[in-house]
Order: structure tokens, then sequence, then C-alpha cells
């Protein structure tokens, strides 16, 4: 639980100087428990005070960036349990995964994952991590981390021989990989490698009880780029285990599991897609940071990165699409132009209804606000003006068709649209999306 | 130090309902804890898979459809096939034809389709209708008729037509009812006042609360799920605590990533695998978020979901 205000002022000298920049100590104090400003705005708090409250002021959960450059990512930082407490703000991550003990065409099938990259609103939909499992034989394994770092994504170092460890430490130098591969046998060695290499540190045990003791045990060493691991043989275990770490540090304030967590769906499903695309979409959904498969297909992908797009989506901000014109079915500039409004889901809805009557059609996207037709109506962001507006600027200079379909839900608009269109055939299209289809053909 | 766990219990249940009759009944919800959080406490009856048929038969069906119907020409074999469906629990006829702006099937002619696979099989059976709020009226009165003494779920009494639905499932035949709302806690919970209102025991509503292929929105499921849970559990709102089904096949295969032909998109592979990961990864984020039973069709995603299910509990 995040201090309140008035604990915070209890340790000001009260003097209201000014100095931070606040008129008085308690409007400091506010701010501060707001997150609206740094403690050390302040400069009269003795250092022992300021150590203490910068502990209670932190999040719940750390924010731990893992990768470098333009394959960076960040994990943790969420603050809520439920997305409409307030918003996700980690998306979790998915993993391939390559080992040495794994056959080369096991191997081959697992680093062919990485065809999967697409767009998708806006965002780059690939496998952002490689786990690269040890299983024994050094050599092989080493050649296979090279192999991975040269694909452009950041690796996980499953691995807990320190030997070994080191030597992948120093293939991937300056990558900031996670060295996933630290328990209670070997939890200060680990530690000190991860530092040393400036890698972030899997954490794994038997149970939480084991898991929360290293974790305390790695803290004292002052480290504290840490993930989680819960993978175990059963799903059950697995999604207990995550959950009960997410609620610790979120809702009792347990900062011993304020961390990202990793689960290994490929050890829990091995061989079996179908589940491990079950078991990804459950962690997506319920506190999976990192979620590793043994390989991704578009199959899993596409529900997988759809799924993950809505959940981490800001419930304050709706998705939206690009505006401009979407030629669907080979449409071309003759062909009849749609207008709808730019908020993902309608657009989704919409051109897939377009895209099974298999009629050639330009969706016209306007910029709506990022709200549905009735919304965006409402609220004036899709209005005869806006539509004539942007028929005028974008569409009419590039398509020579001159009809124009309205969405049935503002079918009010028609006569003045026509009337700011004038050479336009302006008509009212359906209601409903899934009656397009109809409409149409019958057009 | 060992880690200090804290169970979070509560004072309230979700609704225990159950479906059919006799030996294979079937009893969905009963939770007192958050969906699938069995190392919390009871959750109650864990989550139940029905399979879904069409009146229309297998029209446009991928190959893992029609091989496991091989043989099946109506729906009633069809049926009898799908309660053997390793993972089944219930059974649910869609009557998709009956859509007046489809195939327009009389009221009679669904009426003998239903009674047909209500014959044909033992498990539980749903009936789905064609989402024309008149139509559905009209046909849920026959076959709720029909069927009197089964104890069947109909799906679904909206806020259009919920009170000739409610009459004729609720009170006339004391069959279940399910209440439709969008991906809305307040129309939900609107619709189950409306429903008891009329007469119908909460205890024999259970809520579909709208639902939407992953990528499709599925933040508004997630959401609407979540704060359903937390009123009916949390602040023990009787008028939130009906379970939830959630029809996921007709969504799940209705969405492009599951529709488009390979040679279209060559390099997305099979179709079929992508509407089987579609329908699973959907049904599995249904089940995270609360959903008490969920509808798939594809005998893959019904092991897979079922396995999930019994790892979980
Ligand atoms: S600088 Fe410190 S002492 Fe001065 S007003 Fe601000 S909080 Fe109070």
């Amino acid at each position: 639980m995040a201090l309140k205000g008035l604990d915070i002022f209890k340790i000001t000298p009260k003097t209201n100087c000014k100095d931070c920049g606040n008129p008085t100590c308690m409007a400091f104090a506010m701010k501060v428990a707001q997150g609206a400003i740094a403690l050390d705005k302040c400069p009269h708090l003795s250092d022992e005070v300021k150590a203490q409250l910068s502990e209670a002021t932190a999040p719940p959960m750390k924010t731990i960036k893992l990768g470098v450059g333009a394959e960076e990512h960040t994990l943790g930082g969420e603050t809520v349990l439920a997305r409409h407490e307030k918003t996700f703000v980690s998306k979790n991550l998915f993993a391939f995964t390559v080992g040495d003990a794994m056959s080369d065409e096991a191997n081959e099938a697992a680093f062919a994952s990485t065809v999967v990259d697409y767009e998708r609103i806006g965002e780059r939909m690939y496998v952002e991590l490689i786990n690269v499992k040890f299983g024994g034989d050094s050599a092989r394994y080493l050649e296979l981390v090279k192999r991975a770092a040269g694909l452009g994504r950041t690796l996980i170092l499953s691995v807990s021989d320190a030997a070994v460890a080191k030597e992948a430490l120093e293939l991937t130098k300056g990558t900031r990989p996670l060295l996933n591969g630290a328990s209670a046998a070997n939890a200060a060695e680990m530690a000190a490698l991860a530092k040393e290499y400036a890698a972030l540190l899997g954490v794994s045990a038997a149970n939480l009880d084991e898991l929360y003791d290293t974790v305390a045990e790695i803290e004292k060493t002052g480290f504290k780029d840490l993930v989680l691991d819960v993978s175990s043989a059963s799903a059950g275990e697995a999604f207990a285990d995550a959950v009960q770490i997410r609620r610790a540090a979120l809702k009792n304030n347990d900062r011993t599991f304020g961390y990202p967590s990793l689960v290994d769906v490929g050890a829990i499903a091995p061989g079996d897609e179908d589940m491990q695309c079950a078991l990804a979409a459950l962690f997506t959904v319920k506190y999976g940071s990192i979620v590793v498969m043994e390989k991704m297909s578009y199959a899993s992908a596409l529900p997988l990165y759809g799924l993950r797009q809505n959940i981490f989506t800001d419930p304050q901000k709706p998705m939206r699409v690009e505006p401009g014109i979407y030629p669907l079915n080979g449409a071309d500039e003759n062909s009849v132009c749609a207008i709808t409004v730019d908020f993902a889901l309608t657009y989704f809805v919409v051109s897939g209804e377009m895209e099974r009557s298999g009629v050639p059609v330009n969706l016209l996207i306007s910029d709506a606000g990022g709200y549905s037709v009735l919304t965006a109506w409402a609220a004036g962001k899709f209005s005869a003006s806006s539509i004539a507006k942007f028929i005028n600027e974008e569409v009419a200079p590039k398509v020579k068709s001159r009809t124009l379909i309205l969405p049935g839900k503002v079918a009010v608009l028609q006569g003045e649209v026509a009337e700011k269109l004038p050479d336009w055939k302006v008509v009212v299209g359906t209601r409903e999306a899934i009656e397009l289809v109809k409409f149409l053909k019958e057009m | 130090m060992p880690f200090k766990r804290t169970p979070q219990k509560f004072n309230a249940a979700i609704n225990a309902m159950t479906l059919g009759t006799g030996d294979n009944a079937v009893t969905i919800g009963g939770a007192s804890v958050l969906p699938l959080y069995s190392f919390d406490g009871d959750i109650g009856n864990a989550p139940k898979i029905g399979v879904e048929i069409s009146d229309l038969g297998l029209e446009g069906e991928c190959v893992g459809m029609t091989e496991f119907y091989a043989g099946a020409s109506t729906p009633a074999e069809m049926a009898a096939k799908a309660e053997k469906m390793p993972g089944a629990d219930f059974v649910c006829l869609r009557l998709e034809g009956a859509d007046p702006n489809g195939h327009n099937r009389s009221v009679e002619e669904c009426v003998e389709i239903a009674k047909a696979v209500a014959g044909a099989i033992s498990l539980p059976l749903v009936i789905e209708g064609c989402k024309n709020n008149e139509k559905d009226a009209e046909l849920f009165e026959k076959i709720a008729a029909a069927l009197e003494g089964k104890n069947v779920l109909f799906l679904s009494a909206k806020e259009e037509n919920h009170k000739s639905v409610g009459a004729a499932v609720g009170l006339a035949y004391a069959q279940k009812v399910g209440a439709e709302s969008s991906v809305d806690i307040n129309l939900a919970k609107q619709l189950n006042v409306l429903l008891t209102q009329l007469g119908v025991k909460a205890e024999n509503i259970a809520m579909n609360l709208g639902s939407a292929a992953a990528g499709y929105g599925f933040e508004y499921v997630a959401s609407t799920m979540d704060r359903v849970k937390a009123a009916a559990l949390g602040q023990n709102d009787a008028m939130l605590q009906m379970p939830v089904i959630t029809p996921v096949a007709s969504e799940a295969w209705s969405v492009k990533e599951a529709m488009v032909d390979e040679a279209d998109f060559p390099e997305w592979g099979p179709q079929e695998d992508r509407g089987v990961r579609m329908e699973i990864a959907t049904a599995a984020a249904c089940l995270a978020c609360g959903s008490d039973a969920v509808i798939l069709k594809h005998p893959r995603s019904v092991a897979t979901i079922s396995a999930m299910v019994a790892a979980l509990k």
C-alpha cells in the first residue's frame, strides 16, 4: 500500500520554507504521495528519513528493463490486479526455446519461429525472446547461444552451471539478457555473475516458500534485477504461484515478490502446441510476464498477440487505427467508398464483414478520436463537416468513385453530408456490421 | 521466513446451476473464490464445456470437424457424436437456420430438430437461437414446451425479448434462462433484475456477458467479467451471482484469422490450425476471466480446454 500524504507530512520539517517549490510542506507531501514529485526535492530531510520513505513510496512491483537498444523491453511495474482499476503497463513477452539437448530438427523448427513478424494496430508482433536451454553439452550450447544472439532478439540463458553461464554471458555481453538459473543452491554465485554482466537473474525454487527465501537471500547482496520463474511440471501449480506472487506484491505490499514472473508453458506441455496456446492465453490474462513456448507459429501468434494487445490496452485510451483509405477485396479507385470511425474494434468488425462479402470496397477510416460510431457522433468527432473535410482533402483526390456509404447508425447525417459533398452519391449503410455482407452483395 | 499466504476468500458465492436431469445432470458455478483460484478455496464446480452443433450441419466446416462427425447427417446424429467427444459436458444446439434473413426455418421444424436432438443424447442440452429477437422468442417458447422436464438452458433472453423468453422458458416451463448482455456490468445487472422481477428465480438464470474473439475487443469481455465477479463475490451482489456461460465457437471461428484460406495467406499456415488456436486461446482467456462454462466446437479445442481445466482444479 502506498504511503498516504499525511504519513509523509509527519516526517517533513513542517517549516513551509518553500525550497521545494511548494507553498507548504503539506502540499509537498500530497504530491509525493501521488507520485507527482520526488522526495529529494525537499533539501531538509535527513538521509535516514529519505531512505525509510523511498522504500515505502517505491512502487510495489519493480520495473526492470530487459535487452538493449531497439530490443529493450520493460517488465513489471504493475500497480493493479485488474486492468479496469487503472491499466496494465508492461505487456508480457513471448519466447521460443532452443537447446543443446534438443535434436537439430527440433532446434530448426524452433528457430523458424522468427518468421512470425507482422504489424497489428501499430504494434510489431514477433517473438521478442529466445530461450536457450542448457542440457549438459556446453560446446553445443554455446554454439546455439551464438546463433540465437545473431537474430536481433534478447536471450534467456537457461543455465544453472556457473561456468557455462559465464561463457554464455561473455558471448552476449552488453545485450542485457536474462540469466535464468538461480536457485537456493547457487544463488550467491549466480547473482554475482548477473551483476558482473548487467544481466537479469531468473530465480526458481521447489515451492513458493523456498522461492521467497532465495529472493530475500539475493536481495541482501543488493542485486534486485530479478525475474521469478514459476515454471513447474503442473499447470495448476504454475498458475497458483504466478497469481500468488503478483497478489502478494500488489495487494499485500510484499516487495520480496515484487518482481516479474516467467512461466515455461513449453515445459508444462511438451509437444502439445494446442495446450501451450491455451496456457499462454491463461498467463497472458493472469500475471505471466514472460511466457516461454517451445516454438511460435502464426496459428498461435494471431490469437495470442491479439489477446495481449487487448489486455494491455489502457482502458482510458481506446485502441485506434490509422485514418486513411483501406482498399479491401482488391478495391481500386473506381470501387465504392464506405466510411467509418478509427476505433480499432469497429475497424476490425467492419473490415472483417466487408472481406467476407468479397465485394471490392474502399474502407475509409476517419479520425474520430478513437471512439465508436455513436460515441464519436455524440462527441461531434464524426459529423457531416468532419466527414466532408476528410473526403475532400484525403479521399477525393485519390479515388474516382463518387459513391459513399455511411454507417446506418448515423443515417441522420445523410442529408447534411450530401449537401456538403454535392458530387457524391451518399448512401445509408447498415446499422450492424453483420448485415454488411448482404447489403454489399445487393448493392 | 516462509512466504505469508493470504488467500482471498469471500462470504459470497456464484450460484450453482444444474442443467439436465438424473445421473447425467451437470452443475456449473458455485465458486466462492476468484475464477480458477483453487489455491484460495472452493471453486465450486470446475468450468464445464459444451459442444456446439448447428442445425445447418457441417456446411463449410474443416476436415477435423467433418471427420469427427463422419456418417452423421442429421442434427440428432451429430448430437449423439458430440456428446461422446472427449471432454464434452453438455451439448449445445445452435438453431442458426431459423434466421429470417437466412434459411428461415420454421418454428415447427426447429422444434422437431430440438426434440430429435434431445432424444439422441443423455448429456444436458443447451439451445442457442438465431440471434433474431422475435424469432428466438417464438422458438424458445415452443421448444421449452416440447422439452418440458429436461431442464434445458436457452441462450438467450436479451433486453428486447426478455419478457416473452422469461415468461415462457423460465416461468411456464421451468427451464433455465440465459441472460445476454453486451459487455457492460450495468446492462447485465439490469437484465437480471428485469428477469427476476418477472418472477424468474435468480438461481435459474445464467449470464452470457457477451463474448469476443481474442484480439477483437476482448478487453471489454475481460473487464466486464472482472467487475462482475468482483461485485458478485466482494459485494455479495445477488443480481450478479449468476454463473457465466460464454459461447466461444461462434465468435472465434468467424474472425478473419480463423477463416481465410491458406491459399490467400500462405505464411499463416493451415486454416484449421488457426481456427482451433483462436478457439482455444479465446476459451482459455474466458475461463481465466470468469466463465463458468464455455461453448466450443472443434474436437481439439474441447480436448485441450478440458485438460486445462482438469490441470487447474
Ligand atoms: S522544502 Fe521541505 S521543509 Fe521546505 S516547504 Fe518543502 S517540504 Fe517543507
